[in-house]
């Protein structure tokens, strides 16, 4: 099985609860083994150049920021991870 | 990060279709105000001199007018964003001189995406980058200030005169602000850490470039995001501003928010820096008080320290401003606020 470490960057809000909720369906979904980290300070966030909350991180890369996709559409990217 | 979801169409099909929709759009639009009378007057057989006529076709001809215009406009505006990314703006703004870097600041902040909830880490990326502070803050003013959402629905219910006041007023309030802050050299009051953080900003870069089809899907989210959580507040208000066009006596206001009274731009502004509501909460209230004979620069001031200025923001902003440099920033907004009202009360 495929591992991969997801990070959820944003202060708590509803909408980094909500892309928090789908990328783990997401992972389930595609059947991977995965650890869900939510990311909290702010000097982390700056590490990866997110300017724009909630940002998701795969496996240490940007992948997403300011925007809550579908667990649909953040399979595509889990699975390029 | 590529995610072609259109690129299966041809983008001929998409044009016309697009100019399909833009015709049937603007049908339906100019066909509100007829339907409104034909509905209250006609089928409801309400008659057109009274109370209840009056607020029952003022209100079936505004919901669904304001709710058109704000679904236009903030798609419009979420494909224009999609060409203003924070990291472009970042960018542009680093190593920017004052004066005109908060001119330009204050202007791309009504274009870039902007949420008070990211506030901190866009403020991080902005100041570890070059960009100067008093810039920065430009930036933090207009953004929420100047947003689409208040346009909108300051044109679709007072025309667009209103709309651009509120517009120009709120840039300059941003531009000077701003550069006040940066003319008094506050940096040692921003929290220590920020300065020390290490900004990657090579990751955010390494995005692909967008095509039209994931534009115009952004364009969808912002509408589904913005005018699915906003309507309940719109439809309210307009119910409220029905019920007020229909049964308050005109000249209600006028004696406690009119011209006359000078303390009500203070008094405007004091009520209205610690509330917080979002623009679409907020201007049913300002029509209210205007349709009863409020002055418009104290209408406009209390709807500027609401929208620009709020306890949730400050608090958020705290993660990386000390307390002194947060009241002036405050001091500072509410101040130029306070001039936008008197200056419209006396000019107008």
């Amino acid at each position: 099985m495929e591992s991969r470490l997801i990070e959820i960057l944003g202060s708590g809000c509803a909408k980094c609860e909500m892309l928090a909720a789908h990328a783990e369906e997401a992972a389930k979904e595609l059947g991977l083994d995965y650890a869900v980290i939510k990311v909290k300070d702010p000097s982390a966030w700056a590490r990866y150049g997110v300017m724009m909350t909630p940002a998701l991180v795969v496996d240490g890369q940007l992948k997403l920021q300011g925007r809550v996709l579908s667990a649909e559409k953040l399979k595509e990217l889990l699975a390029l991870a | 990060m590529t995610t072609d979801w259109k690129t299966g169409r041809k983008p001929q099909l998409i044009i016309l279709l697009a100019l399909i929709a833009a015709a049937a759009w603007w049908f339906v639009y100019r066909s509100l105000e007829p339907f409104a009378s034909w509905f209250a007057f006609g089928l409801l057989g309400l008659s057109s001199g009274s109370r209840l006529g009056a607020a029952v076709a003022f209100f079936v001809f505004e919901a669904p007018k304001v709710l058109m215009l704000l679904g236009v406009v903030v798609f419009g505006v979420g494909i224009v964003r999609s060409f203003f990314t924070p990291e472009r703006t970042r960018s542009i703004l680093a190593g920017r001189r004052e004066s005109a870097g908060n001119v330009l600041a204050a202007l791309l902040g009504v274009v870039t995406p902007f949420c008070s909830c990211s506030a901190v880490p866009l403020f991080i990326g902005f100041v570890t980058t070059g960009v100067p502070l008093g810039v920065t803050f430009s930036f933090l003013i207009s953004a929420p200030m100047v947003n689409e959402i208040a346009l909108v629905l300051l044109f679709g219910l007072f025309g667009w005169k209103v709309a651009a006041l509120y517009a120009g007023t709120g840039l300059v309030i941003a531009i000077v602000a701003g550069w006040i802050i940066g003319r008094l050299k506050l940096e040692r009051w921003v929290e220590s850490w920020v300065y020390q953080s290490g900004f990657g900003g090579a990751a955010a870069g390494a995005e692909a470039p967008l095509t039209w089809g994931d534009r115009t899907e952004l364009g969808r989210e912002a509408v589904r995001d913005i005018v699915g959580k906003v309507w309940p507040y719109v439809l309210a208000g307009i119910a409220a501003g029905a019920a007020i066009h229909g049964y308050v006596p005109q000249d209600f206001m006028a004696s406690i928010m009119g011209r006359g009274a000078w303390w009500s731009v203070p008094l405007a502004v004091l009520i209205g820096v610690p509330m917080y509501s979002n623009a679409a909460g907020i201007i049913p209230i300002v029509q209210a008080l205007l349709e009863k004979g409020a002055a418009l620069g104290t209408v406009l001031a209390f709807m500027m320290s609401v929208i620009g200025l709020s306890l949730p923001e400050t608090i958020i902003l705290r993660k990386v401003l000390r307390p002194p440099l947060i009241a002036t920033f405050v001091g500072v907004v509410a101040a130029g606020i306070l001039v936008v009202g008197y200056v419209f009360n006396l000019v107008l």
